[in-house]
């Protein structure tokens, strides 16, 4: 009896959680806009968007990975790999910049594949070793400094410029969501996501392509990880090899916030949204509020406070989750 | 070695030369590894053989066996610890502050030495201990709960000294790093001691046993009256606590406390001597002695890349080549 309603209660679980997560995300702004003059200002609305976008993409590759029951923690690494591999290319063109990085996510993408569907090793470790050499290699490619990027073929318009009155990173991060809703709503595959995530053998048995959908799965999320470089390198004027420390956990943050179960099986691409829009609202506010001078908080707060949202909502998410399988 | 596993006894004669090799690579490929790494550079590396070089190698690889030695514990029942790191930072912030008389007007400094050893172990333990409530109490998956702690935890260490560094000089409290013992550092006699306990309470006593049952089987070690919750906890606690050790190493080593650097990257480490060292990190298995031989390994290759030109960044390639592979033999073994 409670095999059998496993299933329902963690998916209504999960729909609680990110009910949750969106009226938690709109009671912040609330919060925000009633009490910050310029928070709903033009000005910050847009720096807000361009910068977090980056963040935003890798989250969405994660969610896609944690729905199958995995975990890719290269995603740091390789966004830094990438943003030297953009910088070094985008002398010859902006384009050779912004293929060279997204280039560099993929190859990464497609040896955690690898090493994750034919060498079998658990995603936990396989993504960690990757996380290592993206790092590695990321360093040796730029001599251990950061490399500036070329201005004078265009390429750091992707980063810094606008677009119909809207930062390109937001326009480049709305298609990425949009595109990655399609696939797992309303496309065959995202159904094959979700039972893998389920369960993987049985999801083989019922004649899925596990492995290769595995595989393009964590393709996505380096892929994902390098357009992350891309503009990373773009919008700060150089290939930056010792960045993206600990973003794989701000990720796995956002779509944890989001309600996503990091078991696998279920989870939602606009809650990951919300979720990584939340934890990025969080510093904004805080931000606000050091303005106000009523407190001085220093940036080391941040890190503070994002641990013990991170906890709370785990704790929230646990306690709903043992509730429905008490039912 | 003190490889406990659960009982999977397979009779060697049904093993296909294949597996056979993989069950060999898996047994003694740590130790081969780590005696070619000794040999090649006896060939090639300039004064390998010097009391420096063994100095230099055994304290830089000391913090990470002590971590490391935690992490085994943890990754035997079937678990993970990511907070070891901030753990480090936290102590490793506490400890000058408490000498420094930042918290209290210091008017003994050997017993304000002695709770600047005290203090911040026991509150990487308490720190630990929530890690593990977490685990126990709120069935949260280990990497995520000890994700909070690896994320608010460094965080932490640099609100307490506000980013700052802080340095200090201190004959005392730097004797676990400058000290010599018999000739040995201290830190090296810290972490020998460390190792035999681990290895022995594995061995032979009640909760080491209990560890590797609830990694082999978790609802089999319920069923059997072992309190998972408790064992759980414990080594939990136990990581954080010989974290919170190797934290109050790195500062005194280095004569000053960075919360920004202290112990950064040390879960890496940890996990990579654990797996590199042959504990199977699906848990169920406790390999004390393969951890220190994993750790070494990997300072050996670090060491050799870099006596010999290469960049660190380079060997940081080559530490991943060697997670992988290491994993890759440990499961084909596994599963013959």
């Amino acid at each position: 009896m409670q095999t059998l309603l496993r299933p329902f209660a963690i998916k209504s679980s999960g729909d609680l959680a990110r009910i949750g997560v969106i009226l938690a995300l709109a009671g912040l702004i609330l919060f925000g806009a009633l009490r910050y003059d310029n928070f709903l200002s033009p000005f910050n609305i847009l720096s807000f968007l361009r910068y977090n976008s980056m963040f935003a993409l890798i989250a969405l590759g994660m969610a896609f990975v944690i729905i199958t029951g995995g975990i890719d923690l290269s995603v740091g690494g390789t966004a830094a790999m990438a943003s030297v591999v953009a910088a070094l290319l985008s002398p010859y063109h902006w384009a050779a910049g912004l293929l060279g990085g997204m280039a560099a996510g993929f190859a990464v993408g497609a040896l955690n594949g690898f090493i994750i569907t034919k060498m079998r090793i658990q995603p936990f470790i396989g993504t960690l070793a990757t996380m290592l050499a993206a790092y590695g290699t990321g360093l040796l490619l730029a001599n251990n400094q950061s490399v500036s990027v070329s201005y004078d073929t265009g390429f750091t318009v992707i980063g810094q410029d606008d677009f119909l009155g809207f930062p390109i990173p937001a326009w480049i991060g709305l298609a990425a969501y949009v595109l990655g809703w399609l696939v797992l709503e309303k496309l065959p595959v995202g159904r094959h996501i979700l039972a893998i995530g389920d369960g993987e053998a049985t999801a083989g048995l019922m004649g899925l392509k596990v492995e290769r959908t595995l595989a393009a799965v964590y393709l996505a999320s380096g892929t994902l990880a390098g357009l992350a470089g891309v503009i990373l390198a773009s919008q700060f004027g150089a290939g930056q090899p010792t960045e993206g420390v600990g973003w794989e956990l701000f990720a796995i943050a956002s779509v944890v916030v989001g309600g996503t179960l990091l078991t696998g099986g279920s989870g939602s691409v606009g809650a990951t949204l919300a979720g990584a829009l939340l934890l990025a609202m969080v510093f904004n506010i805080l931000n606000f509020e050091n303005g106000l001078g009523w407190i001085s908080l220093s940036a080391y707060w941040q890190s503070v406070i994002r641990g013990a949202f991170l906890l709370v909502v785990v704790v929230l998410q646990a306690k709903l989750m043992a509730r429905h399988r008490a039912i | 070695m003190t490889t406990i596993e659960t009982p999977a006894p397979q009779p060697s004669g049904t093993l296909s030369s294949g597996s056979r090799l993989f069950s060999l690579a898996s047994r003694y490929g740590t130790f081969v590894a780590f005696l070619v790494l000794i040999v090649f550079n006896i060939a090639v590396t300039p004064n390998f053989l010097s009391w420096q070089t063994l100095n230099v190698n055994l304290t830089q690889v000391a913090t990470i066996v002590i971590v490391a030695t935690g992490m085994t514990l943890v990754i035997a029942t079937g678990g993970i610890d990511l907070s070891v790191g901030s753990l480090m930072a936290i102590s490793g912030a506490l400890a000058p502050m408490i000498f420094m008389g930042q918290f209290w007007q210091v008017d003994n400094m050997a017993f304000a030495v002695a709770l600047a050893f005290l203090i911040p172990v026991v509150v990487a333990s308490l720190l630990g201990l929530f890690n593990g409530l977490l685990v126990t109490r709120f069935a949260i998956q280990p990497i995520i709960a000890t994700l909070v702690l690896f994320i608010a935890g460094r965080g932490i260490a640099q609100v307490m000294t506000n980013g700052n560094l802080q340095v200090f000089k201190n004959e005392g409290f730097q004797f676990i790093a400058m000290g010599r013992i018999a000739g040995i550092p201290a830190q090296v006699v810290l972490m020998i001691i460390i190792v035999i306990l681990a290895s022995a309470m594995i061995r032979y006593t009640v909760i080491g046993r209990q560890i590797i049952a609830v990694g082999g089987n978790e609802k089999a070690a319920r069923l059997t009256g072992i309190p998972v919750k408790r064992v759980k906890l414990f080594v939990y606690m136990i990581s954080g606590a010989l974290a919170g050790l190797a934290g109050l190493v790195v500062v005194a080593r280095n004569s000053a406390s960075d919360a920004n650097l202290v112990g950064l990257g040390m879960e890496l480490d940890a996990i990579a001597a654990v797996a590199v060292g042959g504990t199977l990190l699906t848990g169920g298995r406790a390999n004390i002695i393969g951890t220190v031989l994993g750790a070494f390994v990997i300072q050996l290759v670090r060491y050799t890349l870099l006596a010999n030109g290469v960049p660190d960044a380079a060997a940081l390639i080559v530490k991943a080549g060697l997670i992988v592979l290491a994993v890759f033999i440990q499961q084909r073994a596994d599963r013959h």
